[in-house]
């Protein structure tokens, strides 16, 4: 295959050349490519394939919100090539036979590549150390508590260390639950204003700054998940500044949005962590512009109408958000002047894959052709009815984006095409 | 006639709606006083109370308010485990609707249920108070009695003092005053002081003298036990000593200032028992405006444009 014509984004710049593809890798970059079946993408714009380090796809246990087929059909229609997806299933992915179960199912539905990212302790407990060891040999990239914090600071040292040993890194949620103490929404001006119970900056930065704390005086390397505060961007900044091995992710609602849309009761808005203030969503922006946070993640978490179609203290947290990520990005960072392309790119790709040491992310010869196609200057309307995901809860039904998903290509196969 | 289908809080009404409210509870009170508890207003429609949460007072409340004005009155009392464990809120409510129920009166412990409830049903909903939102119907009574004493709202300076972090009627009599043009102020532990609280019109006060100095109305909040054990204050008698209302505190208050309190009322921690039980009290007033008032919403929610 070859895909002719198009705007292709590469490592050194945005280029207009030729890809050929074969036995799924890239074969040949150039200008003229001749022979084998062309797809003529004239006005479309190739990126190296998305990669989503931060997913839910429900399966095993929570098939009514979410299933490997639905999660990957929602991945590639929002221009994913790969995913990794977060161990709050039922069983908890703590085991190698959950991660071989979701590596296998994934294979089945032959759609995106999925990883598992297994649990850091059994059942996501905080007591004893998860299979680290056997969820890696299984396949997993990465652990991470996820959705919650280990609550012992010495269960959390000695985890970076063991899992380090397999070269392993851990993704961390960060969330002291005395202080976010039942708290649903950000603590400021909206949640006395609603009555909603709010959960102040610190409870997300004291455990950014412990697990920083852990990363520089072990010198390990860890991964600060969905970072919602100005001043945890600004934690990370620093220890950065300092040489510390940390990296970090964002996801669109937090650099879009601010806690004004809670007023309006509507259980799509609550996400853990809170959509915050207007200076938090400007110091994402510039943390996204400076380095500071290194990739964009959905956080996708689909859930039932029901789940959402109740008080908004009892709603379950999380935006399905796999379908609208890129166009959310793209809109509010490129077009927005916060980024280039390529930067945008290296935040849903490349970044990604160096973090996790996943192939891909790249588009350059011997590289697998894992390429999203985007037709940048399509304007279109979020509509959670056209989601393919079970969830359809997003806060942005009704918004105006630019960039639209037009192929997905997973190992030179197109598995969306639109 | 009032311009939303629901009475879910004092924010969304406008200055000309709850002066309706307000004069109509004037005219209620006047016939209550008379011992009139036989009127028409409400005869042939069906008012349900779904609580969620323990009351006595609100409950019973309503549910003389409506069958003063010959409702059909049924009360539902559910548990606050079965608010997790039962039916949901949006099934109940799409069954009380099927009843031909005129009008739900809830109380909830999580703020926003009523907003849910009425985006749900086709029955007003009227929000007899949500967690830590809104308790429209307690500011609406406490301002009747205000505006019986004083004539108006216009110009008055009430000082609201205790919870108010985890007060819904501190919020609703915030917004509802700013709307009928009175000053409020509030004083309270930090710890018990919402955020941004000044941002939507009160006067955050660093002392009880600054909070009530020149006062016509002095408000206490109920300060609760389980307040003192997460921690937000150390004792309920270190309360009482360095923010209790008492009398040398009414002292910078204006003569014969209000002493004002929604209930149920814990002697000697936000206000003196002689201040309860002075001549400047108006708690027992409140319970009598709390049924004209309600009498009020009711009718306005209900009556038809001929």
């Amino acid at each position: 295959m070859i895909i002719k014509n198009a705007e292709v984004v590469l490592e050194d710049g945005v280029k207009k050349v030729d890809i050929r593809i074969e036995n799924g890798r890239i074969a040949e970059i150039g200008r003229g490519l001749g022979g084998g079946d062309a797809v003529d993408c004239k006005g479309l714009t190739v990126l190296p394939g998305l990669i989503d380090m931060h997913v839910h796809l429900r399966e095993p246990g929570f098939e009514k919100k979410e299933d490997i087929l639905s999660g990957s059909r929602a991945a590639v229609r929002g221009g994913f090539t790969q995913v990794c997806c977060m161990p709050n299933t039922k069983p908890v992915t703590d085991n190698k036979v959950v991660v071989s179960y979701i590596k296998n199912r994934a294979k089945e539905v032959n759609l995106c590549k999925v990883n598992p990212v297994g649990a850091i302790t059994e059942g996501q407990e905080g007591n004893n150390l998860a299979a680290i060891g056997g969820m890696k040999a299984a396949g997993a990239v990465a652990i991470s508590e996820d959705g919650k914090s280990v609550p012992s600071t010495k269960i959390m040292a000695n985890a970076m260390q063991y899992a380090a040993d397999f070269g392993l890194r851990c993704l961390c949620h960060c969330e002291d639950s005395s202080l976010v103490d039942g708290g649903v929404v950000n603590e400021g001006y909206y949640s006395t204003l609603t009555g909603l119970k709010g959960s102040i900056r610190a409870a997300e930065d004291i455990i950014i700054a412990r697990e920083i704390c852990l990363a520089e005086s072990l010198s390990l390397p860890v991964h600060i998940c969905h970072v919602s505060t100005y001043s945890g961007v600004q934690l990370i900044r620093e220890a950065k500044a300092r040489g510390v091995q940390v990296t970090a992710e964002t996801c669109p609602h937090y650099f879009t949005l601010t806690d004004e849309v809670i007023a309006s009761f509507d259980t799509n808005t609550k996400v853990n962590p809170p959509i915050r203030e207007e200076k938090d969503r400007l110091a994402i922006i510039e943390g996204l512009k400076d380095g500071t946070l290194d990739c964009i993640v959905t956080d996708h978490a689909p859930h039932h109408f029901d789940d959402k179609n109740v008080e908004y203290a009892l709603a379950a947290f999380g935006i399905s958000g796999l379908e609208t990520s890129f166009a959310l990005s793209y809109t509010q960072l490129v077009r927005g002047g916060a980024l280039s392309l390529p930067e945008l790119a290296a935040k849903m790709s490349a970044n990604p894959a160096r973090i996790l040491s996943l192939e891909g992310g790249a588009i350059a010869v011997g590289q697998p052709a894992d390429l999203t196609v985007v037709d940048l200057n399509e304007k279109w309307t979020i509509d959670p009815k056209d989601f393919v995901s079970k969830g359809k809860n997003t806060p942005f039904a009704g918004r105006e984006v630019y960039g639209k998903v037009k192929y997905t290509i997973v190992d030179g196969e197109v598995k969306y095409q639109n | 006639m009032l311009k939303h289908k629901d009475v879910l809080g004092l924010f969304e009404l406008d200055a000309e709606e709850i002066d309706e409210i307000l004069t109509v509870g004037m005219s209620m009170k006047k016939l209550l006083r008379q011992n009139i508890k036989k009127l028409p207003h409400l005869q042939g429609k069906s008012v349900t109370t779904l609580f969620y949460e323990n009351s006595t007072r609100t409950r019973c409340s309503f549910e003389l308010a409506a069958k003063y004005m010959g409702a059909h009155v049924v009360n539902i009392s559910a548990s606050s485990s079965s608010v997790q464990k039962g039916e949901t809120l949006v099934d109940t409510g799409k069954t009380l609707d099927a009843m031909k129920n005129d009008v739900i009166v809830i109380r909830h412990p999580m703020g926003g249920a009523p907003v849910l409830l009425a985006k749900t049903v086709k029955a007003h909903v009227v929000n007899a108070g949500d967690g830590m939102n809104e308790h429209p119907s307690q500011a609406l009574l406490d301002m009747l009695t205000m505006r019986e004493n004083f004539g108006s709202l216009e110009g008055l300076t009430v000082a609201i003092m205790g919870d108010i972090r985890h007060s819904r009627v501190a919020k609703s009599n915030l917004f509802g005053l700013r709307k009928m043009g009175a000053t409020v102020r509030m004083f309270a532990p930090s710890t018990l002081m919402p955020t941004d609280i000044d941002k939507m019109g009160a006067v955050v006060c660093r002392s009880r003298e600054e909070a009530v100095e020149g006062a016509d109305v002095v408000m206490g909040l109920r300060i609760q036990l389980e307040r003192q054990h997460a921690g937000n204050f150390p004792s309920l008698g270190e309360y009482a000593r360095f923010y209790g209302v008492n009398e040398e505190i009414m002292k910078y208050a204006k003569p014969n200032a209000l002493v004002m309190h929604p209930g149920p009322v814990n002697r000697g921690v936000e206000l003196t028992s002689g201040l309860i039980d002075g001549d400047t009290s108006r708690i027992e007033e409140q319970v009598l405006s709390g049924i004209a008032v309600r009498m009020a919403i009711l009718f306005l929610l209900t009556k038809e444009e001929i």
